[in-house]
């Protein structure tokens, strides 16, 4: 399987030919991406799309804002999951952070 | 064990010690848990795609920083008294708003940084954290044998230099200063700053010498 092209990809900030990432959930969002297109659950063109439509939304968010919002929606119109599913996770999630005292793994 | 780690305990009986997520953080998680459980991905794959590009990025930051402060003397006092506003001044900052204080290493002490959790890493200076940083075992055993894991990353400490290992916590983060190698006196700092690794900010490593980037 050869590598997405991550020219065909609006406003990717390379640096050299390499995507930066500013903080690790954006890593995190990227690399889900590329697994689930080399699991050829979407192709890259409709990921190219999915991701062009969110940063002509008008909504004013940070780059990998879009690509997660990008993703979700993908996610969910691949009947992946649902906007209910992942926002009853994310309360989870924050609830599990609450409850771990630091230095310890958050966990569901 | 260093100051940092007793402040870290020190922490562990107020309130503020407990974890939190950013938004972003937790739609994320939210995301690859759902489709992990349902086997649409598997969490090592997306570990290794990390894996790939996070060597790509580069701690550039942090070696503006280090480069500054092996340059000119005046930074590097201002880093050591108040390395938040220092760094800052360099137009890094974190959402977050931690503390940084900076270690610096010489013939008498090397630094070196673990933490448990990559919230707890200095990310706007060093970039994303290296996935064996998270790991239970990097943190364990670097307490408990630092010069042993160091040794494993090819870092061999003169005996008559002391190991501080210090623990990173949600208010505090390190950033190693490395000590300048011999030679490069007349270095740039522009010069310098390809000198300057994440693991060598991190204390797992030595600043490179100017033979390695020939």
């Amino acid at each position: 399987m050869k590598a997405p092209d991550l020219h065909a990809l609006e406003g990717m900030v390379l640096d050299g030919d390499e995507p930066v990432f500013n903080e690790p959930w954006e890593a995190q969002a990227f690399a889900m991406t590329v697994a689930l297109h080399k699991k050829g659950t979407f192709t890259w063109e409709e990921w190219a799309r999915a991701l062009s439509s969110e940063i002509h939304s008008g909504e004013a968010r940070d780059y990998y804002d879009h690509w997660l919002t990008a993703l979700e929606k993908l996610a969910a119109t691949k009947n992946l999951t649902t906007p209910g599913a992942l926002k009853t996770r994310e309360q989870e999630w924050h609830q599990a952070a609450a409850r771990t005292p630091h230095g310890k793994a958050i966990e569901l | 064990m260093s100051g940092g780690h007793k402040n870290n305990h020190r922490h562990d009986h107020d309130h503020g010690d407990h974890s939190h997520l950013s938004d972003m953080d937790a739609r994320i998680r939210a995301l690859e848990s759902l489709l992990v459980e349902k086997g649409y991905i598997e969490s090592a794959a997306v570990d290794e795609i990390v894996e790939l590009y996070e060597t790509k990025i580069g701690p550039r930051n942090g070696a503006h920083v280090v480069a500054k402060a092996w340059t000119e003397p005046e930074f590097e006092k201002w880093l050591r008294e108040d390395a938040t506003a220092a760094i800052h001044s360099l137009g890094y900052t974190s959402r977050q708003g931690e503390h940084m204080v900076a270690v610096f290493n010489s013939e008498d002490t090397h630094h070196m940084v673990v933490c448990t959790l990559c919230s707890c890493y200095p990310w706007s200076v060093l970039g994303l954290p290296p996935t064996w940083y998270k790991s239970p075992p990097y943190r364990s055993r670097s307490v408990i044998d630092p010069r042993g894991v160091l040794k494993e990353f090819g870092t061999v400490i003169p005996e008559n230099t002391a190991v501080e290992v210090h623990d990173s916590t949600a208010e505090t983060r390190y950033l190693v200063i490395p000590q300048q190698p011999a030679g490069t006196e007349n270095w740039t700092a522009e010069q310098l700053q390809k000198l300057i690794t994440r693991n060598s900010m991190i204390g797992t490593s030595f600043a490179l010498t100017p033979e390695q980037v020939k």
